[in-house]
């Protein structure tokens, strides 16, 4: 009974569209399509591409830095060799240098050493000189008290006398004084 | 209470008037303009503006490291563009993503209203819409095939298959005519919308049916109303897959009647 009712009333027609529904769709459908594939999924692509160009990007990035590290790297290692090379050279320089004032010390004291003994030997001789000039005139007095014991003491008036004595010592003075 | 449940009874059996639904203007009840402001149009356009308001929303401000509204939106355009534009479309598929996501959206949402409480019914199941949806990927698909081969050499390689004896062509012929250029748009069109007038009337059936087995005066009757009901939960959830499946298979016959059109040799 109902069925039948409803079906008088259209309800029954259920394959055939019905026109007023159909331009809804169109409209509707119509309105999401212009709306979304305008302002949302073209920004979606351009998000896509900008991604994939952010990530490409950021490899070719990364392999620059690298380059740019090894190349440093390679700067650091010439450096330091030069470094090394040149620590070598003022290490050897330094050596030389302390073996030439090793040698120039040597040289000095050896030369002090020699004036040193110079000097010593000149007092020396000075010395000697000294003494035998005092022993000289010594030996004239222990000479004659010498030959005074040995001859006597009446030899002692005698000379007193005579004069030899004088005479005597007069030839050694003047022997001394002409040497 | 008892009264509700006496109404709703009496819709058991439920039929095609089920599917019929008031003018929200009561001038036009009975008229056939009417229709224009019905529950199911209204939930045309409110899939309309909920889609719009959407992906507006979380595509309003795009990162390149995506928030998780915008990557949601991303991974739906995502899926066709890449399952569906790329996968079976081909090359020249990328430019179709969007009608194809935007199709894929619309179909999804208002199937979704089958199950969604107070709406309880998708306005594909009134056949209009599906034929709108259907129509539209016919012209374009037909579109696409003459303007990538030209109006002659479309339908030429398509009516005369190259490389089958002459006197093949009277029985070759008429067939490409009417699977190729005629019944596509009603295939796509009743299938989708077979699905979902039969998806809601099976849950009226268990619903409407468990309601009139609890009004029964056998006690016996009146238990067994519980299993009617876990039928209708049970088919709900058949009715979720239906729905994306449904979705899913209405943008793929797309993307493959496009593929067809836009091949080089058939």
């Amino acid at each position: 009974m109902k069925i039948l009712a409803a079906e008088e009333e259209g309800g029954g027609n259920v394959i055939l569209p019905h026109v007023p529904e159909i331009i809804v769709g169109i409209i509707a459908f119509a309105i999401l399509c212009f709306v979304l594939m305008k302002f949302v999924f073209p920004r979606m692509e351009e998000t896509f591409r900008a991604r994939v160009d952010e990530i490409e990007g950021g490899i070719k990035r990364a392999e620059a830095a690298q380059a740019e590290a090894n190349g440093l790297l390679e700067q650091y290692r010439a450096q330091l060799a030069e470094a090394r090379t040149e620590a070598a050279r003022i290490r050897d320089e330094a050596r030389a240098d302390a073996e030439g004032i090793r040698q120039d010390v040597l040289a000095k004291a050896r030369e002090e050493s020699d004036r040193i003994i110079a000097a010593g030997r000149e007092q020396l001789a000075a010395q000697r000189e000294s003494i035998v000039r005092e022993l000289r005139s010594e030996v004239g007095t222990l000479a004659v008290d010498l030959a005074g014991r040995i001859v006597g003491e009446s030899l002692a008036d005698e000379a007193r006398t005579r004069g030899t004595v004088d005479r005597f010592i007069n030839e050694l003075g003047a022997g001394a004084g002409s040497r | 209470m008892v009264e509700q449940s006496a109404i709703l009874a009496e819709g058991f059996p439920p039929g095609v008037q089920d599917f019929d639904f008031e003018s929200w203007i009561p001038s036009l009840r009975g008229s056939e303009w009417g229709l224009l402001f019905t529950k199911l149009t209204f939930m045309v356009w409110l899939a309309v503006a909920l889609l719009i308001i959407y992906f507006l929303v979380s595509y309003r401000k795009p990162q390149l490291v995506p928030t998780k509204k915008q990557w949601l939106a991303e991974s739906i355009y995502g899926f066709v563009r890449k399952n569906i534009a790329q996968d079976v479309v081909g090359k020249e598929g990328l430019r179709f993503a969007p009608y194809l996501t935007v199709l894929f959206c619309f179909i999804a949402l208002t199937n979704l209203f089958a199950i969604i409480p107070f709406f309880q019914i998708s306005p594909n199941a009134h056949i209009a819409f599906p034929v709108v949806l259907g129509v539209i990927s016919w012209l374009l698909f037909i579109y696409q095939g003459i303007k990538k081969h030209g109006a002659a050499h479309y339908f030429r390689v398509n009516l005369f298959m190259p490389g089958i004896p002459w006197p093949l062509y009277i029985l070759v012929t008429p067939i490409e005519l009417i699977s190729t250029f005629l019944t596509r748009p009603v295939t796509l069109a009743v299938r989708l919308f077979a699905n979902m007038f039969a998806g809601h009337l099976i849950l009226l059936v268990f619903t409407l049916g468990g309601v009139a087995m609890l009004g029964s005066a056998n006690v016996f009757i009146m238990g067994l109303s519980v299993f009617s009901f876990l039928m209708a939960i049970v088919m709900t959830f058949f009715e979720v897959m239906v729905i994306f499946l449904q979705a899913y298979v209405f943008v793929m016959l797309t993307a493959n009647y496009l593929e067809g059109a836009l091949a080089e040799d058939h």
